[in-house]
Formats: structure tokens, sequence, C-alpha cells
């Protein structure tokens, strides 16, 4: 049993305060460099070793810390220095060779490396001359992060960070001075509505698991992203997993909890290594397990892993796994608040909707509700509160992933932010949502649709995850179909027929009508096919699979039928058309 | 089966870190463990798990992360998601193929390398992307591609 009081609090939070000063302003520099996904893909690792052999060769002192993404993926490697005291300055595309001129001129000397400063963050009046406030970066200034405030920032791994920079207020503040129902209120008046594709309202949900008397219950979180194009969860997890852990502690506590998974993909270590780091420290501080900060609650977290299966999203399906069985959806009812894991009341929500719970309790409801757009009942319009954390990807100038909120529209996003299409080229085709949602022109109409979750919905497409892929002019969408079916037909998990035999049955015509030997009959026959997956299917993977064909159908209608009658190409079409062979059946 | 792996099929069996053990968790630590599942895994997560060897056969049959005869040299992963088929996949899979002269996913006749075709990488902002020994690489062009497959190919196994 802890012993921890709220006072004790006081002393982690003093203990973290003088961790960072030291950090930031004590005798060394503190170099940050990115190693989450995209990080390693654009050869993070190799600069952390540069940086550690230069630094151990020359007999230079400095703190090295890998961290998550600042979001600015297209800038990955991305490095920076600060010195004690001073300003970061942040290097874009670092190579091996580059870094180990900053650790030689800037770390040991003080002056910038010119040519790949990308721009600081701090104090404008200490900054060096001709070196731009990395807040203007197009990217950056529109931004409002709040599930993102620290990714890039501190290290991942270091719970005393995040507690440094306001972290675990939240719970203490829940714990001291609130009821659980209190603290679900907030939730519920906030808005705030699930970031997993339903946009159901979070704080709702948690009631359903709250009025439930059993003793054992448990809140699970969803990091099972296999969404190709959206990469936030994992994104969050490996740059700040403790606000999640923070967030979860919340919901066990506002829903009378005791049990929390984290559930991510097998082999997906920079998010599983660093969420597990963050959850031993804070067993090790009193921040979970018995009897939390002298509160009398109590409440276990530990992450689970799935193997490679899309449908492990799905939220049944997920249970399934973490109990160690195939990975398909249950029938329901019951529902998860009344049967979930291990046949105990469960309550499930995305990474992305409780990371933002600290910060909810921490300012109030009625902050988070005041961001992002109203409601407008005339339009079915139920409002969209708070942020969307969108996942850039595709041909398009700056990819990444930014927090914007709510009721910005698309053009902003992507030509204002992103910088539009490079090369020159025409901006075609939007694909949002993951491969269940929806492919749509890029017309004057859509760009500019509002990021609200109701007027996705009605456009034909979902917000939903938050991935949207660009494509230039090159790209055929009948092509882009058929990719967004076959991996439909491969994540198929096979329990349901209409799923599993629709699927392959889509692919097949789709197929066909890539190799232009699709014939007239082919349009009406997917249409059927497509109304018997959204009839009979059992979960949302065959109930919504139909998607990117009827909403490539709907804004790029003549492309099929230029396959069809004329025999003709719409765009790069590759002749290889990839489908996997070694599927699960 | 020497008696080596067997020591490390009972290890990773036996001794999971976390406190919630299945039959998928056994598997994942064996798969890490060794790189694959002989029938002498799915007898022992059987018996560890209180479960039979059918029901482990079901859950290793369904996820794509296990295979079943040991391992080659190295694992070749090329991702075919949406970002990626946009940004070339096509011609980095056909790229890969043509490296390890294969036709299609599978493992070289020499036992040096396995290809497979992956969903989801995680790196879509640096498309395409593939992983060599489970390190990722961006912004790969047909050529890179077939310049890092000949590395790990001249470098010693990995595993």
């Amino acid at each position: 049993m802890s012993t921890q009081t709220a006072a004790d609090f006081d002393a982690i939070l003093a203990e973290a305060q003088r961790r960072w000063q030291s950090l930031t302003a004590g005798d060394r520099p503190w170099i940050r460099i990115g190693t989450g996904l995209a990080g390693e893909a654009a050869g993070g690792f190799e600069v952390v070793a540069a940086v550690n052999a230069v630094l151990a060769e020359r007999q230079l002192s400095a703190n090295v810390s890998e961290v998550g993404t600042l979001g600015l993926c297209f800038a990955e490697p991305l490095l920076d220095v600060q010195t004690p005291g001073g300003p970061r300055i942040f290097y874009q595309n670092v190579t091996p060779q580059i870094a180990q001129r900053i650790v030689s001129q800037h770390v040991a000397g003080g002056e910038p490396v010119a040519g790949h400063v990308l721009g600081y963050l701090g104090e404008p009046d200490a900054a060096p001359e001709g070196i731009p406030n990395l807040n203007d970066h197009p990217m950056l200034a529109q931004q409002q992060r709040i599930a993102l405030r620290n990714a890039g920032h501190i290290d991942p791994s270091d719970l005393y960070q995040y507690i440094a920079n306001g972290g675990y207020a939240a719970l203490s503040q829940a714990l001291t001075a609130m009821t659980p129902d209190e603290a679900r209120q907030e939730v519920v008046t906030s808005g705030l509505r699930g970031r997993g594709g339903a946009a159901f309202p979070a704080g709702v949900k948690w009631g359903f698991l709250a009025g439930n008397p059993d003793p054992n219950k448990y809140i699970l979180c969803n990091c099972e992203e296999g969404d190709p194009g959206a990469f936030n969860d994992r994104g969050i997890l490996e740059s700040d997993p403790a606000t999640v852990v923070e967030g979860i502690t919340i919901a066990g506590y506002a829903c009378n909890a005791n049990r929390g998974y984290i559930f991510i993909r097998h082999g997906h270590n920079q998010p599983i290594d660093r969420t597990r780091a963050v959850i031993e420290q804070a067993y090790e501080l009193g921040l979970l397990g018995e009897n939390i900060l002298g509160s009398g609650f109590s409440f276990d977290v530990e992450v689970a892993l799935t193997g490679d299966s899309y449908v492990s999203g799905e939220e049944t399906a997920l249970m399934e796994a973490i109990e160690g069985k195939r990975s398909m959806p249950r029938y329901r009812p019951p529902f998860p608040a009344q049967v979930g894991v291990f046949g105990k009341p469960s309550n499930i929500n995305n990474v992305k909707t409780l990371a933002y719970v600290p910060e909810i309790i921490a300012r109030g409801g009625e902050w988070f509700a005041s961001i992002g757009t109203q409601p407008d009942p005339d339009n079915r319009i139920n409002g969209s509160s708070g942020t969307a954390i969108l996942c850039l990807s595709g041909d398009i100038n700056y990819t990444g992933l930014i927090e914007v909120p709510l009721g910005m529209t698309f053009r902003q996003v992507l030509f204002d932010m992103a910088g539009g299409v490079p090369n020159g080229k025409r901006m075609k085709l939007l694909q949002t949502g993951g491969p269940l949602g929806g492919v749509l022109s890029a017309s004057d109409a859509n760009l500019d649709l509002i990021l609200d979750f109701d007027v996705f919905r009605a456009a034909g497409a979902i917000l939903g995850s938050g991935g949207i892929i660009v494509c230039d002019e090159d790209t055929c969408a009948v092509d882009l179909t058929r990719n967004l079916i076959a991996f439909c037909q491969y994540e198929s998990c096979g329990k349901c027929f209409p799923c599993r035999m629709g699927m392959s049955h889509l692919l097949e015509v789709l197929e066909r009508i890539s190799n232009l030997q699709g014939t007239e009959e082919d349009l009406a026959l997917m249409r059927n096919i497509g109304e018997n997956m959204q009839a009979g299917s059992l979960c949302g993977h065959g109930q919504l699979g139909f998607n990117p064909v009827s909403s490539a159908l709907r804004y790029f209608g003549d492309e099929f039928e230029a396959h069809i009658r004329e025999k003709r190409h719409t765009g790069d079409c590759p002749e290889l058309l990839i489908s996997p062979r070694l599927t699960r059946r | 089966m020497d008696d080596a792996t067997r020591l490390l099929i009972s290890d990773a069996v036996n001794n999971q870190p976390q406190s919630t053990v299945t039959v998928l968790s056994s598997l994942l630590a064996v798969e890490d463990a060794i790189g694959y599942i002989p029938r002498e895994a799915v007898e022992a997560v059987a018996l560890r798990m209180d479960a039979t060897v059918n029901d482990v056969w079901a859950v290793a049959t369904f996820y794509p992360n296990f295979r079943f005869e040991p391992p080659t040299e190295h694992r070749i992963e090329v991702c075919w998601g949406p970002s990626c088929h946009v940004m070339g996949a096509t011609a980095i899979i056909a790229a890969a193929q043509d490296a390890l002269n294969l036709p299609d996913e599978g493992d070289t006749p020499d036992g040096k390398a396995t290809l497979r075709y992956n969903t989801c990488l995680g790196a879509c902002a640096h498309a395409p992307v593939m992983a060599i020994d489970h390190h990722l690489a961006g912004r790969i062009t047909p050529e890179s591609a077939r310049e890092r497959i000949a590395t790990a190919l001249e470098s010693g196994a990995a595993h």
C-alpha cells in the first residue's frame, strides 16, 4: 500500500522542476533528436550515433535525448541544440556528417551551422540574428497544440520531464478536489467526441461504464493503428506517452474502474518502449498502483500487444486480442460496458481521446468546448469541440502531424499550412479517414469543407482517424480505389461472409477494371456487393468497406467509365497489381 | 531441434515481463526470441496456457506476424499501403523482387532473405517506406532499395 499523499505530489513536482532547470539552464547544452517512426525512417538513429561519437571523441559534455516528433516530419531527422539558458536552434534533414559539424561548431563553439537551420524556439530577444522563429513556420503558425503540447519537446521516456511541464496536475486535482462524477461531468461539458472514428461523446460513453456496479472494470486504450496514412496515435505515444497514461488513469477514476490496457501493435517499438518506460516510473512515484496519492483510488495499467491485424482496432475484436485470441469482432449485445474484456465491464477510448483528458480536467470542460465548431441543429451539425490531429502524407510539400482547431477549412490546412502540392502539379484527390474512409476530389467545394465530424460525414468521407493522403494529377482514382480495397480485403478477419467474400469480389472487379477489361455491368455489380456488405457485415470493416468505392464513384465516376468504355487509363496506373497472397485465410 | 532453441522457447513462454499472459502474448514472445513458431513452441504455449494445441494453432495462423519455418538471414519489408502506393511503392516492390530474384513474397531459395509486403510500417510522412531487419528507411527509390538490399545481403546474418 502506497503511503503517498497529495502533499507528496508537491515534492515530486519540485524534483521534476529541479531536473528540468538543470537540463535547460544547467552547465551543459541539451541536444534533442527526433527518433519517432518518421525520424527513424529518415535516419534519426544514425544521427544519434554520430552525435554521441563526436561528443566522446572530443570529450565534450552534453545531454543527448531522443525525442518523439514535433510533427514537422518532412524535416526529419530534426535535431535541436539548446545552450544553457538560450533558445533552441533547430536543424532540418540532418545527416551524420551535418551532425558532426553541429557538434564541433555549435555545441563546442556556440556558433550555429549555417545552411541547415530551420528556426529557433525560445525568447525572441535571445535569438541569434537571421534565424527565423520556428513558430512562424507555416506548418506551426496556426496550430493549437493540446494533445501534442509536449511532442518533440520532452524526452518521452522521462516522466519527470512530463511532470515539470504541467503533467499530473490534472490527476492530482481530480483525486483531491473532484468526485469521480464531477471529473466525468467535466468531460461531458467539454463535448469531447471520440477520436477513433465514430465520434461518440466520450463523457457519455464513460457514463455507461460508471453506472455499472461491478467491482472489476477496465479502461482500454486503443492504439491499434493499422490505418495507412494515419500515424497520430503512434505519434502521441512515441512523443508523449505520459499524457495518455495520465488520461487513462483519470478515466479510471471517473468510471470507478481499476485496470487499464494500452493496446499497441507488436513491432512498433518506439510507442511500446516509451509507454512502458513511463508506466514503470508512474508506479515508482506512486502515480499508478494502490492508493494513488493517498486518495484511496487504485489503478493498474499495462501495455498489451497485438499481432498485425487491422480489425483488432474494432472494439470487440480488440478485447479478443487482449484475451490472446484471434481478433474477430463479437456479436453485440451484450455491449462492452456490460460484458467486455475477460467478461468484465469495459470502456474503450482512442489514444487521442485520452490524450486530451488531462488538459480538459486542468483547464475545464468549458475551455475545451469553446474551441472548434458549435452545434447547428438545423443542418444536423452536433458540434465538434477541440482540435483535429491530422496526418498529412502523399503529394504535399510539408508532410507530418499537425493539431489544429476544428472548424478550419481543408484549404487552410492543405495550402496555408502544408504548402500545397510539389512540382507545380494540381491537387486532384484527397483520401481521408483511413482505408474505410472516402476518396474525395480536391474540388473547390471540398476544399472549403470545414473540419467537423458531421460536415465530413455529409460529404461522404470520414474525418475519423485524421489521416489525409493528398494525391496530385498523376494519380489514377481507379488505381487508388483498387489499392484501398486490396488493403481491406487483406485485412478482413474472415469471420462473417458478407465482408470476407464481398471484399474479395470487389477486388476482383476492380482489378478487372484496372486492367481495362471491365464491362458495363461492373459498376452495378460493385454497388450490389457494397449494399450486401453494408447490410450484412458484423462490424465496421464490412459495413464501411464500400465507402472507398462509393465515394470514388461519386467524385470520379468519369474515370471508371474511361477505363470501362474507352479502355483508357486516367493517370499513372502501375502494371504490377499488388494483392498479397500470404493473407490470413 | 537443439536444446538451446528448446531453452529459448521455454524461457520466452515462461518468463514474460507483463502481468497479463495469453496465447497471443506467448506466441509473440517466441517469435521475438527465435524468429518463428516451431511445433514444439505451439506445444509449450498450449501447456503454459492450459489451451489445446488447436487453440494455439488457430491464433498462430491468424496473425501474419508468425512464420513456421526458421527465419532467413534478412527480412525485407516493403509497404504497399495507400500513402506509399501513391508515392511509388509498386516500383519499390518490383525493384525488391528483382534484387532478390523472387516473383512474389517469400523466401529466397538460398535462405538469405525473406520479402514481405507490409500494409503500414507507420512512417507515412516519409513514403515510400521499407524496413530491413526491422529498421525503417523512408523516401526510398528503386535504386536505393536495390542498394540497401545489397548492403544487407553482404552483411552478416541479422538473426
